[in-house]
């Protein structure tokens, strides 16, 4: 049995549905991401795990136990929040024993635990001092610290780092992630940051609108999108969409493409049969940036890397890169180019486009089509 | 969700709900029963129609009070909102001793109405307080026994209830003031505006909401006035000093007149509820799309 | 705020100074006037307050009026002066402020860290109890206390108070719980705390600043209460700001108005205290009460 099961959960408010039914497993051990836009059910999900708020219908297990019923405190799980929420009068050991002493766990024990999360956490010599003495990410370790102190089945996070600054945000990242290597804990975490999701998960479930729209390892998203929304929520910067009419030219079927200096053709050899029954029509036609580069990156033209030419509109340095934005089709397209290499606006450049990892998806239904 | 943690809050909310729904609207339907009755010494519950809002609104004594409420009113308003936007600004100015003045201003709200009154009922007594006192400087024909003349004993009420507020009202001007945001007000120097256009064009115009609040609580203050008049002027001389509360305490429980009292308490009631929640009403709207 | 308001040069601006300065003397005397002419009456004679006027400093000081106000001066049919009264108000006022302040920090603590379906219109009807006129309560209260056997009695001045001040201490209290992040409730919870135990070890330890705010406002308003004195109770059961209106009323013989002032500042005395140590926190009442949630 797995660490944790959601069966068909649903939530309705009145008339409003904010859950449309979730289906989720997840083994120990498993870093499981909700990712999603605002509004798409992911803390309210949270929140019916935690069993901080009750289902409509559906259930939930966690650990081989059916804990509808159950109240937060009885479900072992542990939580932290996005403003830490520690007790504000209590000292970080205080804060951290809280729920031992609520568990009557006897005072040696509670001592040792302590004594062992600051260790894990290295907050040793701050175990005496109040919240408002302690900066943001130690506040954010010693909410970890509680939540580690409980020792429980599942850890759940609910957009924990969204309070703090950029730097300290990669730092924290860097910690949670060795926890769950160090505890081999299984958590779920919220967020709407992709970047966070690609990095931490294990697994990630993509949200919209209530429903999950993709269900699976990070690469996997990442390579295979379900639809429009996860390929376009998911890398940053995101895929570009062209919409592009599907073409047989000679024996290879492809898209055509328009650019300002005339129209091409990008055969794509291994999707021959899936494309078959389109062409004629238009498909959206999805290429991430780092699949469009310059000849100098690219190791070879084979099947699937062809050098086409294109005037480019502008040029956006990043430091690492340089974003090369293009007209396709009447669609803005990001390439990602060596900054060396990078020309200057309103001259033309030649790209290879390397589309073994192209994906298409019908206009109609934004399904993956290909 | 445990059922009993979540029946908590509400049962512990309920004894106050109760007693809001039982003393509070209960009570006011109970009063507006009586008014509807021909009660005197005590409680009947027969329906006698408008009986006494009738007699209410024959009633001399009535009348005089609901003048003086108006002349009390808007006297008691005006000035407190007058003086009180006065001295929030005048303090605003970088005064030394700021807090020792603000103090100054706003202690007589922590004494009761009885205090206030007492105390210039002395000061008002003709023969030894004021008017004695100007009278002894030389000016042998001041006269200033308000306190004592039908006509005027209203406005002597006036004196004291303004004493006793505008304390309040600096404060929450005050508060205001502080809270204008710098970045207009520099916008306005550079267009060249002086000390008193800033004033009258920005600055008070956006102590709107302020200026409702204190409205809104000054009305509540002076249609339940009750106290002051009592200690100041016991509502004479005769009743010419009376109010709708002091009204409504005569007849209920000295006079033996349950039913008009209750008819006045209710027209008290009335008056609240149509000058104070069209106020609110507006303000919140405004807030909304302000 | 005031220092980008400013005229430019030196001469104009001194005479704004003087002028400014003066306005705010001249209002400070009259509010200080009236505690200048009450303290000093209080302590002179009758013959003194008749030669003299009104604010002449007293020729010959004497304690007598205080001692009479205090224990002999005659608040009706009563001749003991205010020392009963006094004791009244302690013993009502200070029950009625320490139960509707626990009850209203319950409330506000229920209303915001618990929130259910309708727990914002129980808060609405709720709040309109802070405005309605008392005087439509006041024939049903005195109807319902002698049923209930508390007419006239320390006993139902407390319930009465208690039961008119709740708005207010809820309201109080519900402001300031609103600022404190729901989400400590919900770690409380998932730590295992109950409803009570996250108010007794959580919340209240926040709430110092408005349990000061509103025992300090309570205290005030109970203090200073006549109208629920004056109706529902009388004779020796009756509170310092009632007595103290029927000493000053009472008509027989000469008129002791140095005793009147000394009877009014030992009622006004204790609220006069709290605000000259507390005054900040008076103040944060005050606001409080006016910025509505």
């Amino acid at each position: 049995m797995g660490a944790l099961s959601i069966k068909q959960v649903m939530k309705r408010y009145g008339a409003v549905e904010v859950l449309k039914g979730i289906d989720i497993e997840v083994d120990d051990g498993e870093f499981l991401i909700l990712v999603g836009p605002s509004g798409c059910g992911k803390s309210t999900l949270l929140n019916i795990i935690a069993g901080l708020d009750t289902a409509t219908a559906g259930e939930i297990w966690i650990g081989g136990r059916m804990v509808n019923q159950l109240s937060p405190k009885d479900r072992d799980i542990a939580m932290v929040f996005q403003s830490y929420a520690l007790y504000p009068t209590m000292t970080v050991r205080e804060n951290i024993s809280f729920g031992l002493q609520m568990r009557k766990v006897p005072k040696h024990e509670q001592d040792e635990i302590v004594a062992r999360v600051a260790k894990i956490l290295q907050m040793d010599h701050l175990l005496d001092r109040k919240p408002n003495q302690l900066s943001g990410g130690q506040r954010q370790r010693v909410a970890m610290g509680r939540a580690i102190a409980r020792d429980p089945a599942l850890f759940l996070f609910d957009e924990p780092l969204s309070n703090l600054d950029a730097k300290l945000r990669v730092e924290m990242r860097h910690e949670i992630k060795q926890l769950h290597d160090r505890l081999k804990a299984t958590i779920v975490y919220v967020t709407h940051d992709q970047i966070e999701a690609m990095t931490l998960g294990t697994l990630i479930a993509v949200m919209k609108d209530g429903e999950i729209r993709q269900f699976g390892r990070p690469q996997e998203i990442y390579n295979s999108p379900a639809d429009l929304f996860v390929a376009g929520f998911i890398g940053s910067p995101s895929m570009n969409f062209i919409r592009a009419p599907v073409v047989r030219q000679a024996s290879s079927v492809g898209v055509q493409l328009t650019s300002a200096a005339g129209t091409f053709h990008l055969p794509m050899v291994h999707l021959a049969d899936q494309l078959a029954p389109w062409v004629g029509k238009e498909l959206i036609f999805g290429i991430r940036p780092e699949q469009i580069t310059d000849t100098v990156v690219s190791r070879h033209v084979n099947g699937f890397a062809h050098q086409r030419s294109v005037p480019i509109d502008m040029v956006e340095p990043t430091g690492p890169d340089t974003l090369v934005i293009m007209q396709l089709n009447g669609t803005r397209v990001v390439s990602r180019v060596r900054p060396e290499q990078a020309p200057s606006p309103g001259s033309t450049m030649d790209f290879v486009f390397d589309v073994s990892k192209a994906v298409f998806f019908d206009p109609q239904t934004e399904k993956r089509a290909a | 969700m445990d059922a009993v943690q979540s029946a908590l809050p509400k049962l512990v909310l309920s004894p106050t709900l109760l007693t809001a729904l039982v003393f509070v609207y209960g009570f006011i339907l109970w009063t507006g029963w009586l008014s509807f009755t021909e009660s005197r010494l005590l409680p009947r519950y027969e329906f006698a129609g408008l009986t006494q809002y009738i007699t209410l609104f024959e009633n001399d004594r009535w009348w005089t009070a609901l003048r003086n409420l108006g002349i009390f009113g808007s006297l008691f308003i005006g000035i407190c909102l007058g003086l009180g936007l006065l001295l929030a600004i005048l303090l605003d100015q970088r005064i030394r001793a700021e807090g020792f003045l603000r103090a100054i201003y706003l202690y007589p709200m922590a004494l009761s109405f009885i205090v206030t009154g007492t105390a210039w009922r002395w000061i008002l007594n003709p023969g030894l307080g004021f008017e004695h006192l100007v009278r002894s400087l030389g000016f042998q024909t001041f006269t200033f026994d308000w306190i004592v003349t039908p006509g005027m004993s209203i406005y002597a009420v006036v004196i004291a209830g303004v004493w006793q507020s505008t304390g309040f009202v600096m404060a929450l001007f005050l508060a205001g003031l502080r809270g204008v945001d710098d970045a207009i007000i520099k916008a306005a120097q550079v267009d060249g505006a002086g000390p008193v256009r800033i004033y009258t064009r920005i600055i008070v115009p956006s102590l709107r909401p302020v200026f409702f609040s204190a409205l809104i609580i000054l009305a509540h203050i002076a249609i339940k006035s009750f106290d002051l008049v009592m200690a100041l002027t016991g509502g004479g001389p005769g009743y010419s000093s009376d109010l709708p509360a002091t009204f409504m305490y005569t007849f209920a429980f000295n006079r033996n007149q349950i039913g008009l009292g209750a008819a006045s308490a209710m027209m008290m009631l009335f008056t609240v509820i149509a000058i104070i929640i069209p106020m609110m009403y507006s303000e919140t709207r405004r807030a909304g799309h302000g | 705020m005031a220092e980008y308001v400013r005229s430019q040069s030196a001469g104009p601006q001194l005479i704004g100074r003087v002028i400014i300065y003066s306005l705010l003397i001249l209002v400070a005397v009259y509010y200080l006037m009236p505690l200048f002419v009450m303290v000093t009456t209080s302590l002179k004679t009758l013959d003194d307050i008749r030669s003299g006027n009104l604010i002449a400093l007293p020729k010959a000081l004497t304690l007598e009026p205080w001692i009479k106000a205090w224990g002999t001066a005659c608040t009706g049919v009563f001749c003991g002066g205010l020392k009963g009264n006094f004791m009244n108000s302690v013993t009502f006022v200070v029950p009625a402020v320490i139960i509707s302040t626990f009850i209203g920090a319950m409330n506000g603590y229920a209303l915001t860290m618990w929130r259910f379906r309708g727990s914002d219109v129980m808060f609405t009807a709720l709040l309109l109890g802070c405005f309605i006129p008392f005087q439509v309560v006041l024939l049903p209260m005195a109807q319902t206390l002698g049923y209930l056997g508390m007419a006239n009695s320390i006993a139902g001045l407390i319930f009465v108070h208690v039961v008119y001040g709740l708005a207010f201490t809820t309201l109080f209290f519900r402001n300031f719980y609103v600022t404190v992040p729901a989400e400590l409730a919900k770690a409380a919870r998932i730590d295992g705390a109950g409803f009570f135990t996250i108010f007794w070890r959580i919340i209240l330890p926040l709430s110092p600043p408005i349990i000061v705010v509103c025992v300090i406002w309570q205290f005030t308003q109970i203090w200073n209460d006549f109208l629920f004195g004056v109706v529902f109770s009388s004779g020796q059961r009756q509170p310092i700001t009632v007595a103290l209106n029927n000493l000053v009323n009472t008509s027989t013989g000469v008129k002791e108005y140095n005793v009147d002032m000394a009877a009014a500042i030992i009622a006004g005395l204790p609220t006069l205290l709290v605000y000259v140590v507390a005054g900040k926190y008076f103040l944060r009442g005050l606001t409080a009460g006016a910025i509505k949630g």
